[in-house]
């Protein structure tokens, strides 16, 4: 039997629900049995929301001051302390676990399937290569600990009316302290939905031509209820913050429907939107490459298009 | 500082848009242009910086990979790598095994510093910088887009999910650039002579004593499944109209 573990990601109170769409992923694998772990410095409200998810079997807390922020270093081997007992270690392809993961792998001497986006075996997985434009099947070996990332945008978030069973483990591992937290800046709470888990999302690109600019992004993102994201390029000339990137080497998204203003379209930008339902591109270019991913495509000046879409809305 | 090891992948240059081989072995390599991975170009950037600001004596380039990646270092020597080192392979190695060749490297070198991409974009995998600091014993401060050392540690910010991540590592440790760390400078044509004349020296893979075999099996690649073809509005009125038929608006 497949005995799943995977490593719960949260900000201390909230658990996010890159994690439920691991789960998902676990559940896919016949005879799963599925347990979350939550390190954390008061895990008690994390592990709650993890034993309603749906298909958990079980949620244990490994509850210390040094969980406190979420550190690879620190981490990595309280989680291949737990890790035995179980055949597969999962976390979901954020950059947490990006960032925890193949250090777990490393210390216990295993190679890790990045990215799994399809389940085809207990052992055998898809993952995207070449920003997603050659889909590799890997088969890992039986006789080891599997570890794996879970593209989130491939599989949907495990629904609720769960009641897993809650224990703390007692975990022992020698903790470096050569890595210290400083500090988090992060953009400021809004009502705006999650970019990561969004049902829309409106996305702005180089087009825009200034950070004021972008505002009407924003506006229009407002309007619809929608997350905001950004191209590489827009990110790198200062228009929207970092965390906003979507692409290859920023979020990896599956909305319900992306809205691309401005974006040109480089394959680094549309891997990162494939798993749209519906995607609607607006830009002045008939022969950018985003039209060829587009359902709906509007060649059109964004800056007369998009408040013409937002008047319409009201 | 004494030393600063980067990594450097010859992988399929980021402009190419890369083709499936019809029997499923793999992508098609031949006469595709190669270039150092862009992230790794960042990486090395950041290493001259430091060793410019006076915080650093060398910078040493490292790649994996077969003759041909001796071109990559030689680019990486024109940007101003003091020294490259190609350890010899005949096929591309699973980033485990790419760690194990550059922990042992590391610690061969006694480097004190090891910056490399955040990833390749060629498999994406995103792993071989954490995998090196968990088998060096040793910090990691990944998708770092600010360094700043201080003596014997230092402060690094890096791109989180959530925004920007500031944590405090002691040295050595392990770096991996992301996007915004810098700007990598062009490289110009003397530098070009210059690099012919510094030192490269290839490393068999069998010296060093790595085990190559991870277990991991490419069973099959494939393209991915094609979106399917969507249309051109002719107007905003057209375009709203249709995603309200689909309950999108």
């Amino acid at each position: 039997m497949s005995k799943i573990l995977i490593i719960a990601e949260h900000d201390g109170s909230a658990l996010n629900q890159a994690t439920a769409r691991a789960v998902t992923c676990a559940r896919q694998i016949p005879g799963a049995h599925v347990t979350i772990a939550v390190f954390a410095a008061e895990p008690a409200a994390v592990a709650s929301a993890a034993a309603v998810l749906a298909g958990v079997d079980a949620v244990v807390t490994v509850a210390s001051a040094a969980n406190g922020h979420a550190l690879a270093a620190t981490l990595a081997p309280q989680v291949v302390a737990l890790a035995a007992g179980y055949t597969h270690v999962f976390a979901a392809s954020t950059s947490f676990g990006k960032d925890l993961l193949p250090r777990v792998a490393a210390l216990l001497g295993v190679p890790q399937i990045s990215d799994a986006m399809a389940v085809e075996g207990a052992y055998k997985f898809k993952r995207p290569t070449y920003a997603g434009n050659a889909i590799v099947t890997l088969e890992a070996p039986a006789d080891r600990i599997l570890v794996a990332t879970v593209r989130s945008a491939s599989f949907e978030p495990a629904a609720g009316g769960g009641s897993a069973s809650i224990s703390a483990a007692d975990v022992s591992a020698e903790l470096p302290t050569h890595t210290r937290f400083v500090s988090l800046s992060a953009a400021p709470k809004s009502d705006r939905p999650d970019l990561a888990s969004a049902a829309k999302v409106v996305s702005g690109g180089r087009a825009l031509a200034s950070k004021e600019n972008f505002d009407i992004v924003y506006s229009l993102a407002s309007k619809m209820g929608a997350a905001v994201g950004a191209s590489r390029a827009a990110v790198d000339a200062g228009y929207a913050s970092n965390e906003l990137q979507v692409g290859q080497t920023g979020k990896i998204i599956a909305p319900e429907l992306y809205v691309a203003v401005g974006i040109s379209g480089a394959i680094q930008h549309l891997t990162g939107i494939k798993d749209a339902k519906t995607i609607v591109a607006i830009n002045k270019d008939p022969e950018a490459p985003i039209f060829e991913v587009a359902d709906f495509g509007l060649v059109a000046d964004l800056f007369v298009a998009v408040p013409e879409i937002e008047k319409a809305l009201s | 500082m004494r030393k600063i090891l980067v990594g450097v992948k010859r992988v399929v240059d980021y402009n190419v848009r890369v083709r499936v081989k019809p029997d499923g072995s793999g992508v098609a390599l031949e006469g595709v242009k190669m270039s150092v991975n862009p992230f790794d170009e960042i990486a090395l950037e950041e290493a001259l910086r430091i060793k410019e600001r006076g915080e650093a004596a060398e910078v040493v380039a490292v790649s994996i990979g077969t003759d041909e990646a001796q071109q990559q270092l030689r680019t990486a020597l024109a940007m101003g790598a003091d020294r490259a080192i190609l350890v010899k392979v005949t096929e591309a190695v699973d980033p485990l095994v790419a760690s194990r060749v550059l922990t042992e490297i590391a610690k061969r070198e006694n480097a004190d510093l090891v910056i490399l991409g955040k990833q390749a974009i060629d498999d994406d995998a995103a792993q071989t910088a954490p995998m090196v600091a968990a088998l060096w014993g040793r910090p990691q401060a990944t998708f770092a887009s600010k360094i700043a050392i201080n003596g014997g540690t230092a402060i690094v910010t890096r791109e989180v999910d959530a925004g920007l991540e500031t944590i405090e590592v002691d040295l050595p440790a392990v770096f991996s650039a992301d996007l915004r760390l810098n700007e990598p400078r062009y490289v110009k044509l003397p530098d070009i002579m210059k690099a012919k004349k510094k030192p490269l020296d290839v490393v068999e893979f069998a010296s060093l004593g790595v085990t190559a075999d991870v277990g991991l099996k490419t069973v099959f690649v494939e393209p991915p499944k094609p979106r399917a073809k969507g249309i051109v509005v002719k107007d905003v009125a057209e375009l709203v109209d249709a995603l309200k038929k689909k309950g999108l608006v």
